[in-house]
Formats: C-alpha cells, sequence, structure tokens
C-alpha cells in the first residue's frame, strides 16, 4: 500500500514539474517581444522639425484665406483631400459650391457647370469681401485639383504690402493686355485688390462679360489698375504651376513650346529649371498626387542633405530677364533683380533684407 | 511521511530534468539558426536622434567618412530608359557608383560583364566591387528600377561597423530561409561581401550556375549562400517600425494607405526616412527627385547632427 502511494506522489511530482516548466516557457515566449514588419501605426509620431518658428511667425503676420472652387459631386472625391492636406494650412480656407453643406461648404446661390465658373468666382469674392475682408490679408483662390505650399506663398507674400492693388499667379499672355493669371494655378489678390474687385462689380466698371472665369478676372483687374507680379523665385524659376510637375521636370530636347506652355508670358523653361524649390502650387493633381505631394513636401526627406538653394543667403545676380521693365512687381524680391520695383514706403516692418 | 515527500520531491527534480534537456534539445535542433528564433525577424534601426546629438565632433567626422556607399547597378541594354534615369538621378549621390551590364550599350557606359545569367552576373559584379573598394565599406546592389536615397541608407548604417557582416533590406521569408528583396535594394558590409566572395570558392554550397532545372531567384542564392558563411537577412526600419526598403511605387504606396488608413493617410503610409521605392517610371522618377531633394516649405528646418553635400555637377537636386 506505501509503495502504491510512494508511486503516486512519485508521477504526480513528476507532473507538476512538467506543468510548471511547460507554463513557464509559456509566459517567456510571450512576454519576448516579437517585431512585425507591418505594425500598426500609432498617432504619437513626431517629427523632429526643430525651428518651425519661422513658419509659425509668418502664418501670424501674413493671413491668407484660401477659397477652394468645388461643386457637391466633388466633395468626396476630390476636396475631402484637399482638407485633409493643405486646406488646414490656410488661416481661414472656404469650400466655395453651388449648395451650403456640413463639409462645410459655402453655397453660393449660382448653379454648377463649366459656364457658371465666372459666376462662382464674383459672387465667391463678394462673400469673402462681405464675411471676411478683415480676417486676412492676402485672398487665395484655388480648384479642388490644386496643391497649395502655403508656406512658400506666405514667403513670398512677406516682403508685400496687402494695402496695395497687387495680384500673383503664373502669368499668362493672351486675351487680356497685361496678362492674367492661370485660374488652375491658384492666384492671391492682396487686400486692396479684393476692394477693387468687388467695387468693380458694385460701380459696373466689371461686369460677366466672359464663362472664363481667370480670363474675367484678369481682365478686372486690369480694369481697376491692380497691378499683377512676377512670381518666379530669384533664380527666375515658376512657383505657381497650371499642370502637374510631371509636365514640367523630366529633362527634354530643345524643341518648340507644347500645348501646355503656349500662354506662358515668360519664357517657359522643361527640365530641373521649370520649378522652383519653393514652390507654391501645382494643378490637375488627383486624390493619389495631393496625398504623395504632402508626402514629399512634409514628410519624405534626405537626412542630412545640404540644400542647394538658400532663400535669404543666396546672392543672385539675375541676368537673364527679358523683360527689363522696372515697374513690375516681383514676389521673392531680391536687391539683385534690376527689373524689380525697389521695396518703398515704412511696410518693412520686419527684417530690413530684402530677400 | 518523510519517505512520501521524498517521492514526491524525486519525482518532482525528475520531471523538471526531463523538461529542461528537452527545451534544450530543441533549440539544438533548430539547426543552423543556433541564434534562435529570434534571428529570423532581425530588425535593424538607425542610431536616435539622441544619440546622434550626444556624440563629439570628431567622432562625428569618423562615422561620415566611414559611411561612404559604393553603388552597383545591374543594368541591361532592355533596361536603356531607366538605367539612364538612374545614371542622372539617385546614382550621383552614391560615393562610387559603377553600371554592371549583361551587355554594352552604345548609348551608355558600363563594365560589361559579358553574361546572360543573372546570377553569374551579380557574382562577377561582387567580385570586381570589393576589388576596387578602395576605402569604401558599404555596398548597395540594385536594378535601376529601383530609386535610392542614399542619404538615408548613410543615416541607417551610421552606427554599424562594415568589419561586421550585414545584410540588410526588406526581407521575405521562402521556408526556412530569409533573404533580402532584390527589388528594393540590398546593402551589404566590406565583411559581408570578404565572406561571399570566399564562399563562393565553394562549388557545392554555393555553385555559380545551378544544376536544377528551374532557376532559384538570384537574391534567394545570395542569401543561400551567405548563410552558410552565418550572415543573416535583417530588415531595415525606421525608429516606428517602418520599413524603409519598397518594392513599389510611391502612389502605390499612397493608394494602399488611402484604402487602410484613410484618416491618416501620409503618416500611416511610409517612412520620412524611406531608402528605397521600385516600379517607378522614368518622370516619375524625376519627380521624385525635386520630391526629395527640393520641394519643400519654407521654414521647415532640420538641424541634422551630420551633413551630406550635394554632389558636383548637378542640376537636379
Amino acid at each position: 500500500m506505501r509503495s502504491f502511494k510512494r508511486h503516486i506522489l512519485f508521477l504526480s511530482g513528476i507532473a507538476v514539474s512538467v506543468l510548471l516548466s511547460k507554463t513557464c516557457l509559456l509566459i517567456r515566449s510571450t512576454l519576448t517581444p516579437s517585431f512585425t514588419m507591418n505594425d500598426s501605426y500609432t498617432s504619437t509620431v513626431q517629427h523632429a522639425v526643430k525651428n518651425r518658428r519661422a513658419a509659425l511667425d509668418l502664418s501670424q503676420k501674413v493671413r491668407v484665406l484660401c477659397w477652394v472652387m468645388t461643386q457637391p459631386q466633388h466633395l468626396k472625391s476630390r476636396t475631402q483631400h484637399i482638407r485633409a492636406t493643405w486646406g488646414k494650412r490656410c488661416n481661414i480656407v472656404l469650400y466655395m459650391s453651388s449648395e451650403a453643406s456640413d463639409f462645410p461648404t459655402v453655397g453660393l446661390n449660382v448653379l454648377e457647370g463649366r459656364s457658371q465658373l465666372y459666376w462662382k468666382t464674383i459672387r465667391a469674392f463678394q462673400h469673402i469681401h462681405m464675411h471676411h475682408l478683415d480676417d486676412a490679408d492676402w485672398f487665395l483662390k484655388a480648384d479642388d485639383d490644386t496643391f497649395v505650399v502655403l508656406e512658400n506663398l506666405r514667403y513670398g507674400l512677406s516682403k508685400h504690402n496687402a494695402e496695395e492693388p497687387l495680384y500673383f499667379g503664373r502669368r499668362f499672355t493672351p486675351f487680356v493686355a497685361q496678362g492674367y493669371m492661370s485660374g488652375g494655378a491658384g492666384y492671391v489678390l492682396s487686400k486692396e485688390a479684393l476692394r477693387r474687385f468687388v467695387k468693380g462689380f458694385a460701380d459696373g466698371l466689371c461686369t460677366h462679360n466672359t464663362e472664363i472665369e481667370d480670363i474675367g478676372l484678369g481682365k478686372c483687374m486690369e480694369t481697376m489698375k491692380v497691378q499683377l507680379g512676377d512670381s518666379r523665385d530669384v533664380l527666375g524659376r515658376q512657383t505657381f504651376h497650371p499642370y502637374p510637375p510631371n509636365n514640367y521636370l523630366p529633362r527634354q530636347l530643345p524643341r518648340p513650346r507644347p500645348w501646355y506652355l503656349l500662354y506662358e508670358h515668360y519664357h517657359p523653361v522643361e527640365g530641373p529649371g521649370c520649378c522652383s524649390d519653393l514652390a507654391i502650387s501645382f494643378h490637375y493633381i488627383d486624390a493619389v498626387q495631393m496625398h504623395t505631394l504632402e508626402y514629399y513636401t512634409y514628410h519624405l526627406r534626405p537626412f542630412g542633405y545640404k540644400y542647394r538653394f538658400n532663400p535669404g543667403v543666396t546672392a543672385v545676380h539675375d541676368a537673364n530677364h527679358e523683360d527689363f521693365n522696372p515697374s513690375i512687381v516681383c514676389l521673392f524680391r531680391s536687391i539683385f533683380q534690376p527689373h524689380c520695383i525697389p521695396l518703398v514706403g515704412p511696410k518693412d516692418k520686419s527684417d530690413p533684407q530684402s530677400v | 511521511m518523510m519517505s512520501e515527500g521524498s517521492s514526491f520531491m524525486k519525482g518532482l527534480i525528475l520531471g523538471g530534468i526531463f523538461c529542461l534537456v528537452m527545451s534544450f534539445f530543441e533549440t539544438f535542433n533548430s539547426g543552423t539558426h543556433s541564434e534562435g528564433h529570434e534571428h529570423l525577424h532581425h530588425h535593424l534601426k538607425p542610431v536616435s536622434k539622441d544619440e546622434l546629438q550626444k556624440l563629439s565632433e570628431s567622432q562625428m567626422s569618423d562615422w561620415t567618412l566611414q559611411v561612404r556607399v559604393y553603388c552597383l547597378i545591374m543594368v541591361t541594354p532592355k533596361l536603356l530608359v531607366h538605367w539612364a534615369t538612374a545614371n542622372d538621378t539617385w546614382s550621383k549621390h552614391c560615393d562610387k557608383s559603377v553600371f554592371y551590364t549583361s551587355e554594352s550599350s552604345k548609348a551608355l557606359e558600363a563594365i560589361d560583364l559579358q553574361e546572360q545569367d543573372e546570377w553569374a552576373r551579380l557574382r562577377k559584379a561582387i567580385k570586381h566591387a570589393y576589388e576596387n573598394a578602395g576605402d569604401l565599406r558599404w555596398f548597395f546592389v540594385a536594378r535601376p528600377t529601383t530609386y535610392a536615397i542614399i542619404e538615408n541608407l548613410k543615416y541607417l548604417v551610421l552606427d554599424k561597423d562594415p568589419s561586421q557582416p550585414f545584410y540588410i533590406g526588406h526581407t521575405e521569408k521562402s521556408g526556412e530561409l530569409d533573404y533580402v528583396e532584390y527589388d528594393s535594394g540590398i546593402v551589404l558590409s566590406y565583411e559581408a561581401m570578404r565572406r561571399l566572395i570566399e564562399i563562393f570558392k565553394d562549388e557545392d554550397r554555393c555553385p555559380e550556375r545551378g544544376h536544377a532545372l528551374w532557376k532559384t531567384p538570384e537574391e534567394k542564392q545570395l542569401a543561400t549562400c551567405l548563410k552558410y558563411t552565418g550572415v543573416f537577412a535583417e530588415n531595415g526600419e525606421d525608429a516606428q517600425g517602418k520599413g524603409l526598403f519598397n518594392k513599389k511605387s510611391v502612389s502605390s504606396l499612397i493608394s494602399d494607405s488611402m484604402g487602410q488608413n484613410p484618416a491618416d493617410v501620409v503618416e500611416a503610409c511610409c517612412s520620412d526616412m524611406a531608402i528605397t521605392f521600385g516600379g517607378m517610371s522614368p518622370s516619375q522618377i524625376q519627380v521624385l527627385m525635386y520630391g526629395v531633394y527640393r520641394l519643400r516649405p519654407y521654414g521647415h528646418d532640420f538641424h541634422d547632427s551630420l551633413t551630406f553635400l550635394p554632389p558636383n555637377d548637378s542640376d537636379n537636386d
């Protein structure tokens, strides 16, 4: 009897220790961290952006109200991607549509359609003038397929006085004597330019004389004596672009102007010299491209890379300009650009450098 | 009572010893993966920004000199447009870049290995690179359909000793074999190269031409040969665990992210310090070049502890 009991105890001893060891090993393996390659993203990623003060200061000093020309059918396919990317960088962003909605959109009391675009522009600026004139200094119009880099826009505008009648964008030549700014690439009006646009319609000096909104607005700007500016950077590279980057950047052999460069006022450059590092806009940008450009502009970067173009540091003698007309206002000032109007007046409240 | 207790204790001890022996046997039987199953998920991350800031100037300049890269770009005349694009874009950022081709092309310069078999070609290229490395200690192998940001590659290996064996990229598993995917680029340290050259001499374990009816892709052959020398594939990731080596294009990754993470598309998609992308057309690559090295918002300055200068004679970066 006793030996039986002893055997039982012996066997139960083995059983207990086997169980214990197995449990111990199990606990150990679950505690060992196992990395999975597709880790679920946590939203606490901090970008090591040191010295964002420059950008922050500018957003308080240079207030930009953005209005996006859109329509109900585009809210999901296009406009939401603007809201998710650059829309939030405007001091104020208004999505202008034929109908008000919870997007939120402002209802303009117009119909939809290509033929209504100039009506939309007129009503949009009238709405802004009535409700937001004092909320911003500069007023940007963009399409719902335009990608905008607000920081670069503010940097350019920071040297200018919003009380002067000024209008910047991608300058096109035909149809309007002084030229006009491409609607798709986006254009920006100073506060005074906005006042004059609205006053023009109020006084009957400007009318709805075309369906093409950028030409119509350009004509009204000319009538109301608003000056258009040169938005190229100090190396002569464009900042506003009416087409996506892949239209301009690939190298080309010297060739006659392709169709999309036919309206250009300034002599177009194809290849890397097309576009400024501090680009302001690209157009015909679909949803995927919108986020791709967001990734390229604000996220993807080469660690430790010393950029070639350092505005404020680069002193460039710009000898290549065809129009030495000293009455043009340059968005990106340089004292070495002989064709630009020199800065005058008390507006230089910030730094004494003109670049 | 005593004898009963001691029986139980004997049982306990015996069971315990039995378990220990069994688990020891298990790990021993995992074969060549003698470091346990954790090695199968080896992850390699860059040095942290905090660590970098603590370094001295001399340590920093030592590291900057040490982390120089020899790029082996494996081309064929069929890939002429991508060859030309790689030549015009990212290869300029390597300290030395050499194009190795299967047959020569009048349009572009390359070392003609006169070899149609891809594995044999890769072996020849590796031998040539090792012999001509000079004082370069890191090697990056890619096809011209891959785009690489060499500065971010340097950041990843900055604090790794090239006299240790490293074999890094996007890792995949094939049965028991962990290998680095060719399409997203392969990083090898000097020591890994040295061991490879040695094992190339072993026709049994690392044959130049296989005898099987089917061809094993060269990325797996490479992994097998390296495994015999004790070098294992490691997955390159950033501090958050996001893969740095991608065989998909940026738009493909963004598109995937729009489906999976619509609220946070860019944040969830790809690393800020990504090293490679694949499957992009030449014009997409020109846009990527602009996006990486030029397009940026004014005022966002990063005071990185290390500086990499732009290459000479280049206008697109």
